[in-house]
């Protein structure tokens, strides 16, 4: 076994700490080639981490990078940095410490090119940057260790896929390097060790006690449909003022805004109350995790910016308002809870309305009986491999067999063929197009065998392109004459605003203004309700364990545990229709409000659920029905239309949806925004960088074109079917879809009604509503200038 | 379906590719066609765009000119989308552009991408009068009766942004009409600035629709 430098045991006995035994077999398994350790938040992941890196730098090590420290979040590195910090000098140890992100200096970043520090934190995007520069091998020359944090987290994205490439990079270049990844608890650790290395061992620490977790009690009944569980404000009052600090997780930016502006309306006893989302400027950011770590918060609404383990100190309860969508990340967030091991951490579920309450019931039996949801993770997306390929190039020559050898030894890859590679190299040398080549300005070209970039310039732009985190075009928000931003709103959120418009950032009502230099100026208000009450949010579709639970809660004959309202509710529904149940599909038909409807109890996740509107209105369309939109949620989609639907079986045979899917994929807006992430990532197109954008007439040119412009001159290429994989994958979500219909095995039964029922009742309240695309809609587009030309007297 | 406008007592077609065809005297406008767009950038060592936007602008004129029977043509400036972009441009394109402009009395406006003359046939002018129009690229707002390019103008109508006709008692501002082509939102104060308070926007699409001009 590995030991600890006397002068580090010495203070470690004289804090009075001890190392726990995951602790302590890191050190045992220091020259193992690649660990990775799972182990409850609290449990002293990241010490056990760096430990063997501490052994074997010592008290006085020689100067050279030893140990690289990566993980999904810049502030997480600096926190890193003063927590390793207070061994390190406490034990006087010569060993420098330095992070490099995104905010590192210009300077900063320069001089750790020529001297790097023993140990760098960094995240993956500026390690793919590091790793570009043409004197990567010197910097990388004695590498010894690298370390990935909540490996789980980065393992969810393309930014892990990126990841591991480049630690196959470094270890072909350094093959007694050693790897230690850390995770939170996950559902399938084989896989995730897979993920990090070929032959990493699993070192799993003690998960702790079960959480104490329940549904919290209100008085108010939660409200038929939407989020936000605003209803439970009092009661989440009252639980701040019995706890010490409180995290108030919400599932969307939009959501926590809105709580947040009514917790403060509601907040009589002035209880010291922070918010903190993605959207939100940096500066006020950071004054809420610094306010949060000195312990003058009582409460931070957040939501998933805080998922990740940043410590905060005394966190005694955690609040998760909305259903969870995600076993595994309740679980995960009811850790940021307590962070002292081996003691409970505290969480209560707020259900945002009736069905969520269903569905937080059944999170709870899940979280008490251990089991976990998680979908397999995919082969390794080959946009990401293309931008790899880029960055490779932009650091020297390459030779193309050794480089494969090297990318199929990353985990994702593994699987990868000579001819899918080959592919991707084609793509980043010459386009990759069938009926034309740039012979002449190749991006990629190959002398003595070697491939190396024609122009060499160019690599300056394909760095400024690196990164697999594509962001969705925002705006920042500014109080009009003032300086510091208040946040930033989505492209085409701030498009929607007309002057006078209200609406919530920061917890503030804004007046919106003018739209200046891609700035948008709002001014205060004094009004009490947004007029505007929504931004776009990310959308977590509910995982199959959590639907399929829900379906077997359905099928109890009363609902004890569900409380009194939501339990008469469901009695309502089986007494007036029926309830859904796993083995077949429930459809209900009705009229209502002039209009047919038709519910398709699904339970398929609201991605899938929201594939299912689009293909089966487009059958209804080709069958006469005239559909004219739809909404989903996780568990149904409700369609309207001017025709009731009498024969529904064709509508769900799975040869006709598949070919309605090809077809449909065609035009359609998930494919050309899939398509837009995936042109980024594989460098087709650059970033567009906010403050390059110049107003005037726009230098660039939508990616719709591009992906218009393919398909019809070059269906079959790569990009194209990158993007068909991913949206299949991620927001179409087909699988699902088709793991629905193979568990009703045809089994479809249509209810007809004369009236809306119970269950359906609150997906009549569900936002997101999408107008069905055809004639139909062109006659309104026509019927809306025809009335714009009226009105201005012109006809 | 074409959208009809009166401009100067003149009837003029204004089509949903965004052409513009004046059918008194057989002639079809176009503008900022930026043929060889993504040729340049990968000369300057960027990204290889899909190669493809030259043949997709021809097969949009020919199109047009097929259906409108047009004899004289005139392109409203930034034509190519640069000086060496005729070059790269494949000669299968060439021929395809030399075999347009064959029998057809062909005008290309300089525009602020391709300012000097080019190697191919056609007159070459700044701007070109034909009563009782002017025809340039960039609107001249001290002139009337002028049609220009330049902007490429877009308007939002439910929900979707389209290239779009300006128009109003003075002048007329053509879309871009070449494939790879970004917009400028007709909202933005240089087209406000430009256009009067009664103007309309045109927008291009499976069908041309018109509507007050939004600002």
């Amino acid at each position: 076994m590995m030991t600890l430098p006397p002068a580090l045991s010495a203070w470690f006995a004289a804090q009075g700490w001890t190392l726990h035994p995951h602790q302590l077999a890191m050190l045992d398994r220091a020259q193992d080639p690649a660990t990775l350790l799972i182990a409850p938040t609290g449990g002293g992941k990241t010490l056990a981490g760096f430990l063997p890196s501490l052994a074997e730098l010592g008290e006085a090590p020689p100067p050279g990078l030893h140990t690289l420290y990566v993980s999904p979040l810049k502030a997480l590195t600096a926190d890193i940095r003063r927590n390793l910090g207070r061994p390190i000098e406490g034990a006087g140890l010569k060993i420098r410490v330095e992070d490099r992100t995104g905010d590192t200096s210009w300077t900063q970043r320069r001089r750790q090119r020529a001297d790097p520090p023993h140990i760098l934190l960094t995240t993956p995007e500026s390690l793919a940057l590091l790793l570009s520069y043409e004197d990567a091998p010197r910097i990388f020359q004695g590498l010894q260790r690298v370390i990935v944090d909540e490996i789980h987290a980065l393992a969810e994205s393309k930014r892990g896929d990126q990841l591991v490439l480049q630690l196959a990079r470094l270890r072909s270049r350094n093959p007694a390097l050693r790897l230690v990844g850390l995770s939170a608890t996950v559902e399938n650790p084989p896989a995730l060790a897979r993920f990090l290395a070929p032959q990493t061992t699993i070192l799993q620490a003690d998960p702790g006690p079960d959480p104490d977790i329940s549904m919290l009690e209100t008085e108010a009944h939660p409200p038929w449909s939407g989020g936000g569980g605003r209803y439970a404000i009092p009661a989440i009052l009252n639980e701040i003022t019995r706890h010490k600090t409180t995290l108030i997780f919400h599932n969307t930016r939009a959501q926590a805004e809105l709580f947040f502006h009514d917790l403060w309306l509601q907040n009589t006893q002035d209880l010291p109350i922070g918010i903190h989302h993605g959207s939100l400027s940096r500066e006020s950011r950071e004054r809420v995790e610094k306010a949060m770590s000195d312990g003058q918060l009582r409460a931070v609404v957040c939501t998933g910016s805080l998922d990740l383990g940043i410590d905060w100190g005394d966190v005694d309860l955690v609040i998760q308002v909305g259903a969870p969508k995600n076993v595994k990340r309740l679980v995960q967030r009811i850790g940021r809870a307590n962070h002292r091991y081996n003691a409970p951490s505290k969480a209560l579920l707020v259900p945002a309305n009736r069905f969520e309450v269903v569905e937080c019931q059944a999170a709870l039996d899940a979280v008490r009986a251990h089991s976990l949801d998680g979908e397999p993770r995919g082969p390794g997306p080959r946009d990401v491999l293309c931008q790899h390929i880029l960055a490779t190039a932009c650091a020297g020559p390459f030779d193309a067999d050794e480089f494969y050898a090297e990318v199929i030894t990353a985990g994702p890859y593994a699987l990868l063929t000579k001819e899918e590679f080959d592919a991707c190299l084609d793509f980043v040398a010459t386009g990759g197009y069938a009926l034309r080549a740039y012979d002449r300005w190749q991006r990629l070209k190959q002398t003595n065998g070697k491939w190396h970039l024609r122009d060499p310039r160019a690599a300056a732009l394909i760095r400024q392109n690196l990164g697999t985190i594509i962001d969705i075009e925002t705006l920042k928000v500014r109080l009009r004459g003032q300086g510091a931003p208040l946040g930033e709103v989505e492209e085409s959120f701030a498009a929607t605003l007309t002057p006078g418009d209200t609406f919530l950032i920061g917890g503030q009502i804004v007046r919106y203004e003018s739209l200046r230099e891609m700035t948008v100026e709002v001014s205060r208000s004094s009004g009490r309700d947004p007029k505007v009450a929504v931004f776009n949010g990310t959308k977590f579709a509910t995982s199959t364990l959590l639907t399929d639970r829900i379906l077997q809660i359905f099928q109890q004959e009363s609902w004890p545990d569900l409380p009194a309202h939501t339990a008469w509710w469901l009695a309502r529904q089986r007494e007036v229709s029926r309830l859904p149940d796993p083995r077949s599909l429930l459809l209900e038909s009705f009229p209502h409000d002039g209009r047919e409807h038709l519910v398709i109890y699904g339970f398929a996740g609201r991605n899938a659920q929201q594939t299912l509107g689009l293909l089966v209105t487009k059958q209804m369309e080709s069958q006469g029905l005239a559909p004219l939109g739809f909404v989903a949620t996780d568990y149904a989609t409700l369609i309207w239309g001017l025709d009731p639907v009498t024969d529904p079986a064709p509508l769900f045979d799975l040869a006709t949806l598949r070919d309605g899917l090809d077809t449909w994929l065609a035009g359609n807006a998930v494919m050309k925004r899939t398509f837009r992430s995936t042109a980024i990532i594989a460098g087709l197109i650059e970033r567009s960088h906010q403050g390059r954008r110049k107003t005037g007439r726009q230098a660039t040119f939508s990616s719709d074109i591009l992906y218009d412009t393919l398909r019809r001159y070059d269906p079959d290429h790569l990009l194209l079917q990158i993007t068909r994989e991913e949206a299949l994958r991620g927001l179409i979500d087909f699988s699902r879809i088709e793991a629905m219909l193979a568990r009703i095995e045809g089994r479809i039964d249509l209810v007809r009604l004369n009236r809306v029922t119970p269950l359906a009742a609150p997906l009549f309240f569900e936002p997101g509503r999408i107008p069905v695309q055809g004639e139909g809609r062109d006659r309104l587009a026509s019927a809306q200038a025809q009335a714009l030309m009226e009105a201005a007297g012109l006809t | 379906m074409h959208h009809r406008l009166l401009l100067q007592g003149e009837t003029l077609h204004l089509m949903p590719s965004g052409a513009l065809f004046w059918p008194a005297r057989a002639t079809l406008a176009v503008s900022d066609l930026h043929l060889g767009k993504s040729e340049r950038l990968a000369r300057r060592g960027g990204a290889l765009l899909p190669p493809y936007e030259t043949q997709a602008t021809l097969e949009k004129l020919d199109h047009d000119l097929e259906a409108t029977r047009a004899e004289k043509v005139i392109c409203l400036g930034d034509s190519f989308d640069d000086l060496a972009a005729l070059d790269g441009i494949e000669e299968a394109s060439r021929l395809w552009l030399i075999r347009l402009m064959a029998g057809r009395d062909w005008t290309w406006i300089t525009g602020n991408h391709d300012p000097g003359p080019i190697e191919i046939g056609g007159t070459h002018r700044a701007e070109l009068p034909l009563a009782p129009f002017t025809f340039r690229h960039i609107a001249d707002p001290a002139q009337s009766a002028e049609i220009s390019g330049h902007y490429h103008p877009k308007a939002r109508l439910a929900g979707q942004s389209r290239p779009c006709f300006l128009a109003d008692a003075d002048r007329l501002i053509l879309p871009a009409y070449g494939a790879y082509t970004g917009g400028l939102s007709c909202t933005d104060p240089a087209l406000a600035a430009l256009m009067a308070k009664d103007a309309l926007a045109i927008l291009t699409g499976p069908r041309v629709l018109a509507i007050p001009m939004p600002r």
